[in-house]
């Protein structure tokens, strides 16, 4: 079988990019398998375990980039290497004003652009530190979504940008507003009066979603990155967001969304949250207040919108199990059967901590089991599950061969820059997983949220029924969707989540 | 704090370094973008801390 390769010098391009490139080569008629990566040593790997690697590729440097195609006929693997061709020009062009070049470096686009207020860092982690002290010594705030940055380098950076009284967004900060453009992984939300300071992308895409869906928009999201509110970080860019946002006209209420604070930090944002005049609402999933009355704290990201919500409107408001528990109760006789564990195999990690919160005083921790596929471990060196759901589909297909897994607990997360179609590939892989289940006479549920919102490029309605139509029970919120999934395998909860 | 609030007055000045796609959005979002032509420096990470270093 014919196996065409070439290799462009000198010629990096990005994960996304070339897994894009690569799949739009596997559809074409006769090709059977293509490789478009990087000449990085763990791609000389990938390339040789695939049976891809030829002699044109085995000299390819990590700043060289290798395409390769196996394909029926010679005729057939040429055209996929034109194919290849002219999907990376045609990606190029995208962002290559006509007749201009791209500049090189950071330096090379400030002399296009020398009034550029921000720079936006998303290279691979061990590069993403320099590219951030660099742009922060040249006066730009940093929107820094490269994760793989060390602990160490964060605390510099931050300290950096506090000196020179700019923003360090980041590093792993997945989504950001500001001045109305959506930064990262983006949903299309309309400008209001909520200011978000966020220590977790997913978290704040839940919460503006949420908004978004009961008629509320944002004046601003600052992202501080996941660990700014960890010990050794001290929320060195949660305090000054806090105070722009203070200072921000636009903004009529604060809503802060992140993991846990530690809980040496939390007096520190209290303190902060004290000098406000605006209201705030604090979302830390797991943490609880050191005890003074700033802010008001709640466990959930969707209580987190609806408080901020009836707060804007001066309604009163006490959190709730479910949207419609009329509708769970009507659900729930057709949805039960699956016996086991709840396994939870998420694209957000902040999604996923906020499942376990709900899950483990209604099941106890031996009960469920949760997986972040965005964590560190897992994007070194390849793309986010939100932009690549391969990864998360695979663990969806070794679930239904799991003996144990009863109930998938999943959630799918649109917005800008994610998987242009992230519900297709999932529930493909939830139809194999349940034919899997079903041959070894076991039944497999499955429960999710959706975060997106109706201006989103997937289009919310499409990606919801598409889930809907692989028998996916689908709520309105993710702690929903993980009080659900208790219910399927524990209908003694009925009484205390449902009052019946 | 005059440099935090004045970012968020108006869409940004963006400086994009990587993910194509987030010049693309960005810039369909009413940011004004200079996507950069970025690749790993010749040495690898090592030389790019040590490049860092000499940065001012």
């Amino acid at each position: 079988m014919p196996l065409r390769a070439v290799v462009r010098r000198s010629s990096y391009r990005d994960s996304m990019v070339l897994m894009r490139v690569a799949e739009a080569v596997r559809v074409l008629p006769g090709v059977r398998e293509a490789a478009v990566l990087m000449g990085t040593p763990a791609n000389h790997e990938l390339l040789a375990s695939a049976g891809l690697a030829t002699t044109e590729t085995k000299d390819a440097a990590p700043g060289d980039l290798m395409i390769a195609v196996l394909a029926d006929t010679e005729s057939a693997a040429e055209a996929g290497l034109a194919e290849a061709e002219r999907v990376l020009a045609e990606r190029r062009a995208s962002v290559e004003p006509a007749g201009r070049s791209l500049p090189r470096t950071l330096d090379g686009a400030l002399r296009q652009m020398p009034d550029a207020n921000l720079a936006a860092i998303s290279v691979p982690g061990e590069y993403a530190a320099f590219e951030a002290q660099r742009a922060l010594r040249r006066g730009l705030h940093v929107f820094l979504f490269s994760d793989n940055v060390t602990l160490e380098d964060e605390i510099a950076l931050k300290r950096l940008a506090v000196e020179r009284g700019l923003l360090c967004m980041g590093p792993d900060c997945g989504t950001a507003y500001i001045g109305g453009v959506g930064l990262g992984f983006a949903n299309v939300v309309p400008r209001g009066r909520v200011g978000c300071v966020a220590a977790s992308g997913t978290g704040l895409q839940a919460v503006v979603a949420r908004l978004a869906a009961l008629g509320e928009g944002v004046s601003h999201a600052i992202g501080v990155g996941g660990r700014d509110l960890s010990a050794e970080v001290g929320g060195a860019m949660t305090v000054p967001a806090l105070e722009a946002l203070a200072a921000d006209a636009t903004t009529e209420i604060i809503v802060v969304i992140g993991k846990p604070a530690a809980p040496e930090i939390v007096p520190r944002l209290e303190t902060a949250i004290a000098r406000i005049a605006k209201p705030v609402v604090v979302c830390c999933l797991g943490a609880t207040p050191a005890g003074s009355a700033a802010g008001r704290w709640v466990s959930t990201l969707e209580d987190a919108a609806e408080l901020a919500l009836a707060t804007l409107r001066g309604q009163t408001w006490s959190p709730r199990m479910f949207t419609d528990p009329a509708d769970v109760r009507a659900r729930l006789p057709r949805a039960r059967g699956p016996r086991g564990t709840i396994l939870g195999l998420y694209t957000g990690g902040t999604l996923a901590h906020e499942a376990g919160l709900v899950l483990a005083p209604l099941v106890g921790a031996d009960a469920y089991r949760l997986v972040d596929l965005g964590g560190d471990e897992f994007t070194r060196g390849r793309p986010h599950p939100m932009i690549d759901p391969s990864a998360r589909a695979a663990h969806v297909r070794q679930a239904g061969e799991s003996g144990d897994v009863g109930v998938l607990l999943v959630d799918l997360v649109l917005g800008r820059a994610v998987h242009p179609d992230p519900a297709t590939p999932l529930a493909e892989a939830i139809y194999d997983a349940r034919r899997a289940a079903a041959a070894r006479g076991r039944e497999l549920g499955v429960v999710a949220s959706v975060v997106g919102t109706d201006g989103d490029p997937q289009d919310l309605r499409r990606q919801t029924a598409t889930l809907q139509a692989a028998g996916v029970e689908v709520l309105p919120s993710n702690a929903q969707a993980a009080r659900f999934a208790a219910l399927l395998i524990r209908p003694d909860l009925d009484r205390s989540l449902l009052g019946s | 704090m005059t440099a935090l609030t004045g970012v968020l007055g108006q869409p940004p000045r963006v400086v994009n370094l990587g993910l194509e796609v987030f010049a693309v959005e960005m810039e369909s979002a009413g940011a004004t973008v200079v996507h950069v032509d970025w690749r790993p420096p010749a040495g690898g990470p090592a030389v790019a801390a040590l490049l860092a270093r000499l940065d001012d």
